[in-house]
C-alpha cells in the first residue's frame, strides 16, 4: 500500500511536542513522522529523534580526490611533455605544492557541499504534505507519512494535540481528483 | 550588544523579503545608471579588442598598469568578505547574523570583477583557456595545445588559486542560501519565479536533519575556505615577489603584507556595503550601531597590523642600501605625481580613518563609517598602484630603460566598469535573494531575551 502524508500546523512548540508524544503512544514509528520549522530549533525541542550526520567524513574524501587530481595536473602533465624551462627540473616540488594545496581544498569543498545535500536528503522532488506558512509565518509542521489506512488516525491525533489546521499531501489530492471526488485539503 | 527589538517571524519575513518581492522605486534607475557605466566600459573593451593593447597606457617597461592594480584591489576586497563571514561563523559571534550574507556576496562579485581584469589585460583573451590543463583532444583545432601549462609559473598558480576561491565561494553562498530560497519560494505566490525558486530550493522543508546540516556545513566550509583565503592573496603577492628582477617586489614579507592589506580593504568594503544597504533598504531594525561599533574596533586592529607590515616592508627594502631600491623609494615619496599619490595613500589608507575610528561616536555612526571606509579603499587602490607602476618604471643605472605610465581613457572606463559591476551585482542579487538571512535573524530573535539586573534591563543571548 502506498504511503500518504498528513500535516498538522502548530503555533506552539509544546503542542507540537505533545503531538509527537501522542503519535509515539499510538504506535507510530519515529521514521513515520517529522517536524518542519522555518528556523532552526535546539535539538530535541519537540522530542524528535536526534538526526545522525556523517558530514565530517566528506571533506576527507574530497581531499583524497583533490590530491589525486593535483597529482595528475602536476606530475602527470609535466611527464607527458617533459619540457625543461629555465634549466629547472621538470618536476619541481615547491611550485607543485601550490597546486596540491589548492586542489585538495577545492575538492574538499565540492565534496562537502555534495555531502551536505546528501545528508539533508536533498534534492527532494516530492515534498509530501507541506504548508508555506511553516517558512513564512513561523508555524511548526508535524508531517506523518504512513499507509493510507492509518492516515485518518494520525490526522485525528494531530488535531487533538492542538493543530491549528491539518492538510493532506498532494498525492492524495491527485488520486481524488482522478476519481472525481472532492479534495480533502483542509489547510 | 545592548540594543534589542523583538520581532515576530512574520515581520522578519515581510521586512527581509520585501526587496525580493517587489522592486524599490530607485531600483531600475539605479541599475540603469550602473548599466550605462558598464556599457561605456564594455565599449572601451571592444575598442581595445579591435585595436590591441596599444590603446592602453602600458608601454615598455611598464607593462602592468591599471588593470593589474584593479585585479589586486578586487582580490583584496573579495578576501574580507569571506573572512569576516568564516571567522564570525567559526567563533559563533552573535552579531554575525545580519552581516555574513552581504560579506559573502561581496566576495563573489569582487572575484568576478578581479578575474575580468585579467581578460582586459591579456593581449589575446580568446586564448585564456591555455592556462587550463585541458587535454588536446578537447580542442583539437588548436595546434599549439600539445603543451601543458607550466606549473612552475606563478601565472598558473594564480588562476588555480583564484578559480578555487571563486568556486568555493559560489558553493558556500549557495549552501547557506538554500533555507532562504525556500522561504522566497513559499512567499512567491505563483508564476515562473515560483518554479525557479522551487528548483533552486531543492525541496527544502526545514526538518531537524536539514537544519542540523545548515548548522554544521557552513562551519565546515568556513574551516575549508579560510585556508583558501590565506593562500589566494599569498599567491597573488608571489606574482610580484618571486620575480627577482624588479625592485620593490622581491620581498619575503609580501604574502602576509598582502593578506593583511586585503583584510583591511575588504573589511572596510563590508562596512561600506552594510551602510549602503542600511540606507537603501531601511534595515535599521537589523543592522544596528552596535554592528558598526564591533566591526569598527576590528578595523582599528587590522589597520594597525597592516601599517606595521607596511613599515616593515620599507625597512627591509631600505636596509641593504642598494641603489636601485633607494631610487625607487625616493621616486615614490619625493617625485610628483607619485609623491602626491603616496601622501593621499597614507592619509586615506590609515591616518584619517584610524584616527576617526578611535571615537565611539564615529564607529556607531553609519554615515561616518561609510565615508571613512571608502577612504580606506581609495588608499588601498593607490597602495597597489604605487607598488606596481613605480616598481616597473625601472629607476636603474641604465637611464635609457626608464619608463612611466598614465592610464588611458579605455583603462579608466574599464576600472569604472568593475566598480559598477560589483555594485550592480549586489543590488541585483538583493532583488533575487534576501541579502540578510531571515532564518538566521529569526533564530537569533528566538534566543534573545531581556533580563532584569537590578534596575537595568539587559539584552541577553541564550545559547545551547
Amino acid at each position: 500500500m502506498a504511503n500518504k502524508s498528513v500535516l498538522g500546523l502548530f503555533i506552539d512548540e509544546n503542542e507540537a511536542g505533545d503531538a509527537l508524544s501522542s503519535l509515539r503512544k499510538a504506535k507510530y514509528q519515529d521514521n513515520e513522522f517529522e517536524v518542519m520549522t522555518g528556523t532552526p530549533y535546539p535539538h530535541g525541542t519537540f522530542g524528535e529523534a536526534h538526526p545522525k550526520l556523517r558530514l565530517h567524513r566528506f571533506p576527507i574524501f574530497g581531499a583524497v580526490i583533490g590530491f589525486t587530481v593535483a597529482l595528475i595536473i602536476t606530475v602527470g602533465t609535466q611527464l607527458a611533455y617533459p619540457l625543461v624551462t629555465g634549466g629547472k627540473p621538470v618536476l619541481s616540488i615547491p611550485p607543485m605544492l601550490v597546486i596540491f594545496y589548492e586542489m585538495t581544498l577545492l575538492f574538499s569543498v565540492i565534496v562537502t557541499v555534495f555531502g551536505a545535500l546528501f545528508e539533508s536528503r536533498l534534492p527532494k522532488i516530492f515534498m509530501g504534505a507541506y504548508d508555506e506558512r511553516i517558512m513564512t509565518e513561523g508555524y511548526i509542521g508535524v508531517v506523518v507519512t504512513v499507509p493510507i489506512d492509518r492516515i485518518s488516525k494520525a490526522e485525528e491525533i494531530l488535531k487533538k494535540s492542538g493543530a491549528e489546521s491539518t492538510k493532506r499531501g498532494w498525492e492524495e489530492e491527485r488520486i481524488l481528483k482522478k476519481s472525481g471526488a472532492k479534495s480533502t485539503k483542509r489547510g | 550588544m545592548q540594543e534589542h527589538q523583538q520581532l515576530s517571524d512574520s515581520e522578519i519575513t515581510e521586512d527581509l523579503t520585501a526587496p525580493v518581492i517587489r522592486s524599490a522605486r530607485w531600483f531600475w534607475s539605479f541599475v540603469g545608471s550602473l548599466g550605462f557605466i558598464m556599457l561605456v566600459g564594455i565599449s572601451g573593451y571592444i575598442y581595445e579588442l579591435y585595436s590591441g593593447l596599444g590603446v592602453t597606457g602600458v608601454q615598455r617597461p611598464v607593462y602592468w598598469g591599471a588593470y593589474i592594480t584593479n585585479f589586486v584591489f578586487w582580490i583584496g576586497i573579495s578576501h574580507a568578505g569571506i573572512m569576516v563571514s568564516a571567522i564570525l561563523r567559526l567563533t559563533q559571534a552573535e552579531w554575525k547574523r545580519p552581516i555574513t550574507r552581504a560579506a559573502e556576496v561581496l566576495t563573489l562579485f569582487s572575484l568576478i570583477a578581479a578575474l575580468s581584469n585579467i581578460l582586459f589585460h591579456v593581449g589575446r583573451p580568446w586564448r585564456i583557456y591555455w592556462i587550463t590543463p585541458l587535454p588536446p583532444i578537447f580542442i583539437g583545432f588548436d595546434f599549439a595545445r600539445g603543451i601543458w601549462p607550466n606549473v612552475r609559473s606563478p601565472f598558473v598558480w594564480d588562476p588555480v588559486a583564484v578559480g578555487t576561491y571563486l568556486l568555493s565561494t559560489i558553493l558556500f553562498v549557495y549552501t547557506c542560501l538554500i533555507p532562504d530560497i525556500a522561504l522566497v519560494r513559499d512567499k512567491v505566490k505563483s508564476g515562473p519565479a515560483k518554479i525557479v525558486y522551487s528548483i533552486l530550493a531543492l525541496g527544502f522543508r526545514g526538518t531537524p536533519r536539514q537544519w542540523k546540516v545548515q548548522a554544521t556545513a557552513p562551519i565546515l566550509l568556513s574551516a575549508l575556505v579560510l585556508p583558501i583565503f590565506v593562500s589566494v592573496h599569498s599567491i597573488v603577492s608571489w606574482d610580484f615577489a618571486v620575480s627577482i628582477a624588479v625592485e620593490g617586489w622581491h620581498s619575503t614579507i609580501f604574502a602576509p603584507y598582502f593578506i593583511i592589506g586585503a583584510i583591511h580593504s575588504g573589511v572596510s568594503g563590508v562596512v561600506t556595503l552594510m551602510a549602503g544597504l542600511l540606507w537603501l533598504y531601511k534595515l535599521d531594525k537589523y543592522i544596528k550601531p552596535d554592528h558598526f561599533d564591533a566591526i569598527g574596533r576590528l578595523l582599528v586592529v587590522v589597520a594597525t597590523i597592516w601599517f606595521f607590515a607596511l613599515f616593515l616592508e620599507w625597512i627591509y627594502a631600505l636596509y641593504p642600501l642598494e641603489d636601485p631600491e633607494i631610487a625607487l623609494r625616493n621616486m615614490q615619496v619625493s617625485q610628483p605625481p607619485w609623491s602626491y599619490l603616496f601622501i593621499v595613500f597614507l592619509l586615506t589608507g590609515f591616518f584619517i580613518p584610524v584616527s576617526a575610528w578611535l571615537f565611539k561616536s564615529v564607529r556607531r555612526n553609519p554615515m561616518w563609517m561609510f565615508f571613512t571606509t571608502i577612504l580606506v579603499n581609495i588608499g588601498m587602490w593607490l597602495e597597489r598602484f604605487l607598488i606596481i607602476v613605480p616598481g616597473l618604471s625601472r629607476r636603474t643605472e641604465l637611464s635609457f630603460n626608464w619608463g612611466s605610465y598614465a592610464p588611458s581613457l579605455v583603462e579608466i572606463g574599464l576600472v569604472a566598469f568593475t566598480f559598477a559591476f560589483v555594485i550592480c551585482g549586489i543590488i541585483v542579487f538583493a532583488r533575487i535573494f534576501p541579502l540578510i538571512p531571515p532564518f538566521d535573524i529569526k533564530e537569533g530573535m528566538r534566543f534573545r531575551h531581556v533580563i532584569k539586573i537590578g534596575k537595568k534591563n539587559i539584552s541577553a543571548v541564550v545559547r545551547e
